[in-house]
């Protein structure tokens, strides 16, 4: 991965890219409060199969969700690069944590508004709220830039359903709106 | 509107003075001679007037300004009290709610409400008719009561201590002393030496002290202050002129031990005095017995009301309970490596930390616990309210007002009581006429009472009513089928169907209740606190009693820890009657049928490795822990029994709010989380599955 070594310009953000399977992502750094590599994981039962758990974060109880599982890209493998972004959020006014696995994170790149480009229409294969712009890193490489605070709110409504549509215990069964949305 | 930084402040202090003034009107209104009782309802008012003119809530203090004038007249007893009076006053109350509830961004305000209540309010004193109910800002400070100082040149003596509050509440201590100079000639001796110190000023003038405390009662909750009136001109009864030493005493010139030790060198009087022969020593001593006694008298009336409480957000408190909870579980396992150690030195200290940790928690638990009288106040207004609506004469008795409890719980358990109440009042007390032909009085009483049992809190409502119709319950839970015909039933059972949604027994529905949502809300409340609540006793013509059982705090529960692979799981241990173990004999003996004759009696179960998807083999020996829900016996079936718990709670947070069968969160000495089952609920849910399992 190379990196683009410009000076900071007034209008650039700073983002965090990070692997999910083979791909590039990146999220805006200010979400995240820290990153950790993955620690014992308390599953918590009869919950969609992307919920990986609950972790003890310093005495704090925080759900833990994974996210390439979320995005329709298959299970994940733990690797000694695994890691956990823990990312805030707001939710119904109040400031909650959420740990967010990814295969690796990258680092930390500047990205003026001119090197975004819009989200295409069609082929990205994911849900194009999830997703801000494509964020372009090198000459011909682009990452993903995910709306997280959408991803992961997302997921309030997206349990109650899956609750109510409960009927199997087959956890690994997806959500039909990611069976249509989000094949790969 | 008004200064957000500041407009909380006063909205929390004014919530506050409106609870007080509701209280106060309520005890009024049963001793309306009380002329203490008056001047607290003015002095509230009054308080509410100056602060909000002052943060800019002008409309709050422009309507106060009116109340405030009506009850004038009342504090220097030219209109007497009178329940219309008491009543405006509660609307006005009410009024001052509504527009500190709009002011800060909750609703809208009726405007011609408050024009009705001042208009009725200046009839009812005999003041200006009404009709230009348009509110105006009221000056502050512009109210003179009647009493002896009143007219007649005083002088005073007044010590202002500021405490850093006052400052930051936008005060200055000159605004405080210009304004007290607006009242007559003052001599001021301002502390210099110290930053914010404090100054003392001596003021002469014919306003009356009650002015002078209209100044000062901005001031008094931020500050100390002293008033003491020292002299009033053309009155005989002048107080005896200090000696020289009290008054240098009183400003805090001189120490009293100094002045004691200088005192000392010299000869007490009585000594000099039978030293002379002059008097006899008994008499001496009666007179010193004698001035000791009227001192004393003095001190008593005197004693100093010091910080008794200091106002935390309860976010910290939180905090702090968070991070106790934190630190037991640290504290857990410093003791579990500490005993794979078996170091006597480290041992020691590892026990005094352990001792330390059980106390701070005991310690940090209550400092969250309230007494529960402080609901039981706002019960006395709904009670005096709904009575009258319902044209029945109801007094309420409460007991055990200073049981405490969690705040949380206090917080959560309004609803329910509100319900329970407003069914007393409207299904329980009959009117006057029915209970004065059935030869009771026509006051029906509603007692609410509390007690500690415990690890629990007991609460009570009993009515002295007509108590409740089981004949009738049992034919409305017939008819909805919550009860069965064939089926034996106890009183008792009867009377807890009133919790189950939809029933009523109400021939009409009233705008109180009747619509049989009530008692259904009361349940699953109480339920959600981890308490119960059941009719206790009932009986025809004398009344029901309801019994809320609700437990001392919600942080910590003692559990029992069980396991199901690696998974831990934690039961509320209230809710465990018994372990019994689950052979492979047993389970092959009811052919996988899921239960078991525990005593004679068969109770089904649920294996929670099943319910909950988790993989692996189960173990040829299972432990069967059995519960106690809704009066039936259930069994869950696990692989091993751990031990008890101290179990923190902590919440599963937002993403897992639904999840099932589960409660919460705890973290154990090993830094795992373990999950917190609600056994109600995996009964609940596993019943409807097998149900939809057999339909399918």
């Amino acid at each position: 991965m190379s990196a683009k070594n410009e000076t900071v310009q007034s209008q650039a953000t700073q983002y965090l890219t990070f692997m999910l399977r083979e791909e590039g992502f990146a999220i805006e750094i200010s979400k995240v409060r820290e990153v950790l590599d993955v620690t014992t994981m308390t599953r918590i039962p009869r919950m969609p199969v992307y919920l990986s758990g609950v972790i003890n974060l310093r005495g704090n109880v925080v759900p833990v969700m994974d996210l390439g599982q979320r995005l329709g890209m298959g299970d994940i493998e733990y690797t000694k690069n695994t890691c956990i972004m823990i990312v805030e959020l707001e939710v119904d006014g109040n400031m909650v944590e959420m740990g967010v696995l990814t295969d690796s994170v990258q680092m930390v790149l500047d990205l003026n508004p001119e090197d975004i480009e819009s989200v295409p229409k069609m082929g990205t294969n994911l849900n194009t709220e999830f997703i801000k712009g494509m964020g372009r890193q090198a000459e011909e490489k682009f990452l993903i830039i995910l709306d997280i605070d959408k991803v992961l709110a997302s997921e309030g409504e997206a349990t109650l359903r899956e609750i109510d549509s409960v009927v199997s215990l087959n956890l690994g069964e997806s959500k039909p709106e990611e069976a249509a949305g989000l094949e790969a | 509107m008004a200064d957000t930084e500041y407009a909380e402040v006063f909205r929390e202090e004014a919530g506050e003075l409106l609870e007080e003034l509701e209280t106060s009107l309520l005890e009024l209104e049963k001793d309306p001679a009380d002329l203490k009782i008056v001047s607290r309802v003015f002095r509230a008012m009054h308080t509410i007037k100056g602060s909000g003119a002052m943060f800019g809530f002008d409309d709050i203090a422009g309507f106060t300004h009116h109340v405030e004038t009506a009850l004038d007249k009342v504090r220097d007893g030219s209109v007497p009290v009178s329940k219309d009076l008491i009543d405006l006053t509660l609307a006005s109350r009410d009024h001052i709610r509504a527009l500190l509830d709009a002011a800060t961004g909750g609703g809208e305000v009726d405007s011609a409400e408050g024009e009705r209540i001042i208009a009725a309010l200046q009839v009812l004193v005999g003041g200006p008719a009404a009709g230009k109910g348009k509110a105006v800002p009221a000056p502050v400070a512009s109210v003179e009561g009647k009493d002896a100082t009143q007219g007649k040149r005083t002088h005073y003596r007044i010590s202002v201590k500021p405490t850093p509050e006052f400052f930051v509440g936008g005060n200055t201590l000159e605004a405080l002393l210009a304004e007290l100079n607006e009242l007559g000639e003052s001599t001021v001796f301002m502390d210099v030496e110290q930053e914010n110190g404090g100054a003392l000023i001596l003021l002469t003038t014919d306003k009356g002290i009650n002015a002078i405390e209209d100044v000062l009662v901005f001031a008094e909750s931020s500050c100390e202050v002293k008033v003491k009136v020292l002299a009033v001109e053309g009155q005989d009864e002048f107080e005896e002129h200090k000696k020289l030493g009290e008054i240098l005493v009183e400003k805090g010139e001189l120490s009293v031990d100094d002045l004691k030790t200088v005192l000392d060198r010299q000869k007490p009087l009585g000594e000099l005095l039978v030293g002379e022969n002059l008097v006899s020593r008994t008499s001496v001593d009666a007179a010193l017995a004698e001035q000791k006694l009227v001192r004393d008298a003095k001190e008593k009336g005197t004693v100093v009301k010091g910080a008794e409480s200091i106002r935390v957000a309860s976010e910290k408190l939180d905090q702090l309970i968070n991070l106790v909870g934190e630190m037991v579980v640290t504290q857990a396992r410093l003791t579990q490596v500490a005993s794979q150690y078996k170091d006597s030195e480290l041992v020691e200290p590892v026990e005094e930390v352990e001792r330390l940790t059980a106390e701070l928690r005991d310690c940090v638990l209550n400092i969250r616990m309230l007494p529960i009288g402080t609901t039981f106040a706002k019960f006395k207004r709904l009670v005096r309210d709904l009575s009258a609506e319902l044209g029945k004469e109801v007094v309420m008795v409460t007991e055990g007002a200073e049981t405490e409890l969690d705040k949380n719980v206090i917080d959560q358990l309004g609803d329910p009581m509100v319900h329970l109440i407003r069914n007393c009042i409207d299904h329980g007390i009959e009117s006057p006429e029915e209970r004065e032909q059935a030869g009771k009085p026509r006051k029906g009483t509603i007692s609410l009472a509390a007690q500690h049992s415990g690890a629990n809190v007991v609460i009570t409502v009993t009515d002295d009513g007509k108590g409740l119709d089981a004949e009738r319950i049992r034919q409305k839970g017939l008819e909805k089928g919550l009860l069965r015909a064939d089926a034996e039933v106890s009183e008792q059972e009867i009377w807890n169907t009133i919790f189950a949604p939809g029933l009523s027994t109400a021939k009409t529905v009233t705008s109180v209740s009747g619509r049989g949502v009530g008692m259904d809300v009361v349940k699953s409340t109480v339920e959600a606190l981890k308490g119960s609540v059941s009719v206790t006793n009932s009986a025809k013509g004398q009344g029901t009693t309801i019994t809320i059982t609700l437990p001392l705090t919600l942080a910590i529960i003692n559990g029992l820890l069980v396991k199901v692979a690696d998974t831990y799981f934690v039961l509320p241990l209230s809710q465990v009657e018994e372990c019994v173990e689950l052979t492979r004999e047993d389970i092959a003996r009811f052919h996988e049928r899921r239960m078991l004759p525990v005593r004679e009696q068969l109770v089904p179960y649920v294996r929670l490795r099943d319910f909950f998807a988790i993989p692996g083999e189960r173990p040829a020996l299972e432990q069967m822990v059995i519960s106690r829900i809704h009066g039936e016996r259930f069994g869950l079936v696990l692989d091993d029994v751990v031990g008890e718990h101290q179990t923190v709670l902590k919440s599963l947070g937002w993403v897992y709010r639904n999840a099932t069968g589960l409660s919460g969160s705890t973290i154990l000495g090993n830094g795992h989380v373990a999950l917190i089952l609600d056994v109600a609920n995996v009964m609940k849910c596993a019943r409807q599955e097998e149900h939809k399992a057999l339909s399918n």
